[in-house]
């Protein structure tokens, strides 16, 4: 069996990966089956009277404009979950590349390289997206997603970069310059599939971290616009019923620790499974 | 010798420079010290002394693993040293190299097929149906099954592994090895089956190598010529018989004396030197190994002035009283 198989099924067997892969898997069957079965996420079907306690009809309630929870929590589910999806592969594929780069290379380049991640490192990420956002008026979704993920890549070039330096001195790595083997080759055949581990466990607990921030951007008005539904937009809606129809802002809140719990639960079960020392 | 030797190397140096832009400027760490020696088309040249002698940083060197800090190295007429990118990557096909950790060498992501392969798909030697032939053909020759390239690394044992390394070291057909200490992490009984298969490949295959070991033991079958490295130097070399028969350096006597006798009736002295090796950065001057010395003819003068290789009888030996056996000396003596 292929280490990454291996991997996988080490994390399927801990209880903590388990529980993380089927709430995250039900959280994308409900963003992918959704819009098939429930009720448009933007119709206000009956909007003198909103905020309509959970019912057959609405499980979760409708909220202050009559709107259907459920179908926002999932619409919510479908926006935010593909912009943590596709901003977290940006922001793991350039960390890794300038982690490889700089460690391979190591000398000027690997210098130059940490001391500008180390000062975008001092700079909190909700600060720099906050000074990047605030040049727009309406944010496109497009920006908002390359935002969080050119933001998100720092930490994980530093840890691609240690694993490389480290990876670069064993035998295997030799041989292959023995043999002949490139630069390029050496970097994307030797070491970053050896730099996979760290940098999966890096991916899963970057979901959460993203999702979190979508979430307080989108409460701050500057992450998803409405009417699009993301889980933060719609607590930030729900604020002035909170009393009156709290499900239009629990249920979403709970969509959002729900799946952070997960991606952090898989990220751990990665992380221990990825250990050498627990094979 | 009298046809022109494969590789000839002429006073290598390898100097380490502690690193950094803030690190204080240390002395140098002097790995290899002006080491010199050549080895024959279908020849075995063993390289043995301790750990931290240098003995690896000389095999990594030729290679251009590492780069000299000075010597040349001429392996089939052109100085290696002085190769630019290309001839360089030509020169990767006739010069391979096996290293000492089983676990280490191979890489846990790639199949056994795949390692042995990379060779070959670097050089474009073969590709599709021809590659996956040949890459069988290379993993029977070293005596697996080819059913085993679909596999991965972690699926074997030391001696399996070292083999899978021996093969993908002989997918570019070179004409040279370095040999990095290849049994070292093995049990004996798997030690004599990799040596007996490098034998073979050797002689089926006209190969020379260079053998790497800690160990007089192990080269004692594979070897035609010993070379005894300490401290960065050789300071005996010889043919292996000689060598072994009748060592003239005392740090050859006491490493021939840590080998195992077969023969539990045969007395030996078993010497036991005192003392670290000496560190390679800041090495004692006159002969390296005066500090650890026994000679009982050893004196001021081998703490000055270093003692050149020279013939003795059979061999030649750096010791300025090599003509006196020090083993010899002190058993004489009351």
């Amino acid at each position: 069996m292929s280490p990454a198989g291996a991997l996988l099924r080490a994390v399927w067997r801990r209880m903590s990966g388990r529980i993380g892969v089927v709430v995250l898997a039900a959280m994308i069957t409900g963003a992918v089956a959704g819009p098939f079965v429930l009720p448009s996420p933007i119709a206000q079907p009956d909007i003198e009277h909103g905020g309509r306690p959970p019912s057959l009809a609405h499980p979760m309630g409708t909220d202050q404009l009559s709107r259907d929870v459920l179908a926002r929590v999932a619409g919510g589910a479908r926006v935010s979950l593909s912009v943590a999806a596709i901003a977290v592969a940006m922001s793991i594929g350039v960390g890794a590349l300038v982690g490889l780069f700089a460690g391979y290379k190591g000398g000027a380049v690997d210098a130059v390289a940490m001391r500008l991640v180390d000062a975008a490192l001092a700079i909190p990420r909700l600060f720099l997206l906050l000074l990047l956002l605030a040049l727009w008026e309406r944010i496109p979704l497009v920006v908002f997603i390359v935002a969080v993920g050119a933001t998100g890549w720092f930490g994980t070039s530093r840890l691609v970069r240690g694993e490389v330096l480290r990876l670069r001195e064993s035998e295997y790595v030799a041989a292959a310059r023995a043999l002949g083997g490139g630069g390029g080759r050496i970097m994307f055949r030797h070491l970053l599939p050896n730099a996979i581990g760290p940098l999966l466990v890096a991916a899963t607990l970057g979901v959460g971290d993203v999702i979190l921030l979508e979430a307080g951007l989108s409460f701050l008005g500057l992450g998803i616009q409405p009417p699009t539904p993301s889980w933060g937009g719609m607590i930030f809606d729900a604020r002035e019923v909170l009393v009156t129809a709290p499900w239009a802002s629990v249920f979403p809140a709970l969509a959002i620790t729900l799946t952070v719990l997960a991606a952090n639960l898989i990220g751990d079960a990665l992380r221990d499974a990825a250990d050498p020392r627990s094979a | 010798m009298t046809a022109e030797p494969l590789l000839q190397v002429r006073d290598l140096v390898k100097y380490y420079h502690a690193g950094g832009l803030l690190a204080a400027r240390k002395p140098p760490v002097r790995a290899v010290d002006g080491v010199s020696f050549e080895i024959g088309r279908g020849e075995t040249l063993a390289l043995v002394g301790e750990s931290g002698c240098g003995k690896s940083s000389v095999g990594r060197t030729i290679l251009r693993l590492q780069e000299p800090t000075s010597g040349e190295a001429v392996f089939e007429g052109q100085d290696v040293f002085r190769l630019g990118r290309e001839p360089l990557r030509a020169l990767r096909r006739r010069m391979q190299i096996i290293f000492q950790d089983p676990y280490g060498s191979l890489n846990p992501r790639m199949t056994v097929g795949a390692a042995v392969a990379e060779g070959m798909q670097i050089h474009r030697l073969a590709s599709g149906a021809e590659l996956e032939r040949r890459v069988a053909a290379l993993l029977e020759e070293v005596g697996l099954d080819p059913s085993y390239a679909r596999r991965y690394p972690h699926e074997f044992s030391g001696g399996q592994r070292q083999r899978i390394g021996i093969a993908r070291a002989l997918a570019v057909e070179p004409v040279f090895i370095v040999c990095d200490e290849p049994v070292s992490a093995l049990d004996v009984s798997v030690q004599a089956q990799v040596l007996n298969l490098l034998a073979d490949l050797q002689r089926q295959r006209g190969l020379s190598y260079l053998f790497i070991a800690h160990d007089l033991a192990v080269v004692r079958q594979i070897a035609q010529r010993i070379a005894v490295m300490y401290l960065g130097r050789i300071v005996e070399t010889g043919p292996t018989e000689a060598l072994l028969a009748d060592p003239r350096h005392p740090y050859t006597q006491a490493l021939l004396s840590a080998v195992p006798e077969p023969d539990p009736g045969a007395q030996r002295r078993r010497i036991v030197l005192h003392g670290d090796l000496p560190s390679p950065s800041n090495p004692p001057p006159g002969c390296p190994f005066h500090t650890r010395c026994f000679h009982p003819l050893r004196n001021e003068r081998c703490r000055t002035e270093v003692p050149p290789l020279r013939p003795i009888t059979g061999t030649l030996a750096a010791c300025h009283y090599a003509e006196v056996s020090a083993v010899e000396a002190i058993e004489a003596a009351p």
